[in-house]
């Protein structure tokens, strides 16, 4: 799958009570968690974000609390993927485990910035900067995380398989 | 080759005679446990994964306590959904209102978290469990609800950095809070990322239980995998008589391999301050006593055990709260609270001007009983001081010890417990 879109840039160590705030989780919903997502690091994000962005970070991005509400607010906010220098462990595992995909590039995360409308490549990890005509490269996922992550997730990916 | 206490825990669950890190590995479960705000995302997968049972109805937990007492409509409804699910499957470790407790408090104190167990938890400080020498790590709700049905997780076996504090020249007022905040403050948010963090030495065998859970309880906060402490007489006497099955003591091998191993000697640290809005921004207590604060909170899955309300007390008895402060005290568990009644300790604190609540994570994650407004700041013995952890985005939050937090409750700012000793 290749995924394009324009990005919105956050700094490092954005932890999960940024990327939706626990006065929020007296819900589960993901239309009603997507309305404040990343709102304490920028109020405009919810409004102004469009199907199809991209959030590039810097190192440990989804640090702190195992919510797996954050990537589920990211991913109905209509964020089609993730880039960061690093992810926190526990975000990495549920970002996957809900089918948002994530990438990890150091590069990428330092050259683009914000508005710059990129491009990248599941299959191959490679990232293009349309904006700059710059190219980064990604760790590519193996094809069964790619299937899963275009199944939706763990769920959906196994009902899929015990389905077949 | 040697193994650490870590690495042996994962391949006995995994059925293998070692394993080594970066190896994938499946592992079976003793026990699973999630919370009011994440057990419904996990309940919601875990009916789409067609089971009819949880995989075993006496090693599931289900603690209804980070917005219970029930904070609002939404919460009541998501505390429900909890509720009824524990009902019809017949969960066992369910814990109503009024037995009910901080769940990394409750489970140990219940005997459900073991010497070499395998746990996880929809919780990130279920980190806390490795005070008792098992390997326990946060996942999210799709994992939990994996786990629920299987009673099995797969897990990357961790590299392990070892933390060895030694010496016996301890600051006063130092406890096992300092001990995780001084090594979070040097090694960073993500120093131990993906990493498991073995705790050791001379120092930490001094400590209590009490404190070891403090310290396992933060490793999450240097984006551990886990903290862990090898049991001793100590874990063994903690255990002994709320153990409900088997267990079985591991320890790191004398050869064991460690990404990296830290030395530390336990008169370096001094009582600690993490200024907002990292856990790293630690300070010595002595150059943040000029911090102006409005509202003091002891308590959590950091700070809420008895010996932590006992030293709160021996600062607080006599003496008044500040009168610009709103001094708030969570006891961890009903237990916790019982006792602390009977010893006089909760007189001492209400005496005080303590507000004292039934045990609830409330105001440590901005969910209720002490929210902060717009340009507050909160002194508080839990665990994050992110941007909005406790309210407001522009609110502040300063994490301490409970006997920094006592004495800055009496002077209005943050202070050492030598000023009102």
């Amino acid at each position: 799958m290749i995924e394009k879109g324009r990005t919105w840039k956050f700094g490092k160590d954005v932890d999960t009570d940024v990327i939706i705030p626990a006065r929020y989780l007296n819900t589960s919903e993901p239309e009603a968690l997507a309305q404040h997502c990343m709102e304490d690091a920028d109020p405009e994000f919810p409004r102004k974000v469009a199907q199809g962005d991209i959030i590039v970070a810097g190192k440990n991005f989804g640090c702190g609390s195992s919510r797996e509400h954050a990537p589920i607010a990211i991913k109905a906010a209509g964020v089609s993927c993730v880039i960061a220098s690093s992810f926190a462990r526990i975000f990495y595992r549920n970002a996957l485990n809900i089918g948002l995909p994530i990438f990890e590039s150091a590069e990428a995360a330092e050259k683009i910035q914000q508005g710059d409308v990129v491009e990248i490549d599941e299959a191959s990890g490679v990232i293009e900067n349309l904006s700059r005509g710059e190219t980064y490269q990604a760790v590519p996922f193996p094809p069964f995380m790619q299937e899963l992550i275009k199944a939706g997730g763990l769920v959906p990916y196994v009902a899929g398989k015990a389905g077949k | 080759m040697g193994m650490t206490i870590t690495e042996k825990i994962l391949a006995a669950h995994a059925g293998l005679d070692e394993v080594t890190p970066g190896q994938l590995i499946s592992a079976k479960l003793d026990l699973v446990l999630a919370n009011d705000v994440t057990a419904p995302v996990a309940i919601k997968e875990f009916k789409k994964l067609g089971r009819e049972d949880v995989f075993d109805r006496s090693r599931v937990a289900l603690v209804p306590d980070h917005f219970a007492p029930n904070k609002d409509i939404q919460s009541a409804e998501q505390c429900k959904l909890m509720r009824d699910f524990a009902r019809q499957h017949e969960v066992e470790n369910y814990f109503e209102i009024g037995q009910m407790g901080i769940e990394h408090c409750l489970l140990p104190e219940q005997g459900l978290t073991l010497p070499g167990d395998c746990i996880i938890g929809a919780d990130s400080h279920t980190c806390t469990y490795g005070a008792v020498g098992a390997f326990a790590t946060g996942v999210g709700s799709t994992d939990l609800a994996a786990g629920m049905a299987t009673g099995e997780a797969w897990f990357r076996v961790p590299e392990s950095l070892k933390f060895f504090f030694y010496g016996d020249k301890w600051h006063n007022w130092v406890g096992g809070k300092d001990l995780i905040l001084y090594v979070i403050g040097k090694i960073g948010v993500d120093g131990a990322r993906y990493q498991a963090m073995e705790f050791d030495g001379e120092g930490i065998r001094s400590l209590s239980m009490d404190n070891r859970f403090t310290i396992c309880n933060m490793a999450i906060e240097a984006g551990a995998k886990n903290g862990i402490i090898a049991p001793d007489e100590k874990t063994l006497e903690y255990v002994k008589g709320r153990a409900k099955r088997d267990y079985k003591v591991y320890k790191s091998d004398p050869n064991a391999t460690y990404a990296e191993v830290f030395e530390i000697d336990v008169a370096e640290i001094e009582p600690q301050v993490a200024f907002p809005h990292l856990p790293e921004n630690t300070r010595p207590v002595r150059e943040s006593t000029h911090v102006k604060i409005d509202q003091v909170v002891i308590g959590s899955c950091t700070n809420g055990r008895l010996e932590d309300l006992q030293l709160a007390a021996r600062i607080l008895k006599g003496k008044k709260v500040h009168k610009e402060i709103r001094l708030i005290v969570l006891p961890g568990t009903q237990q916790i609270y019982r006792q602390a009644l009977a010893e006089g300790v909760i007189d001492a604190l209400v005496e005080a001007g303590a507000a004292v609540s039934t045990p609830t994570c409330g105001p440590c994650l901005g969910g209720h009983m002490g929210i902060l407004a717009r340009g507050e700041k909160a002194l508080s013995t839990t665990n994050r001081n992110f941007v909005g952890r406790m309210g407001h985005p522009e609110s502040e939050v300063y994490l301490c010890n409970p006997a920094v937090a006592a004495a800055s409750a009496i002077l209005g700012r943050i202070a050492s417990p030598e000023e009102v000793a």
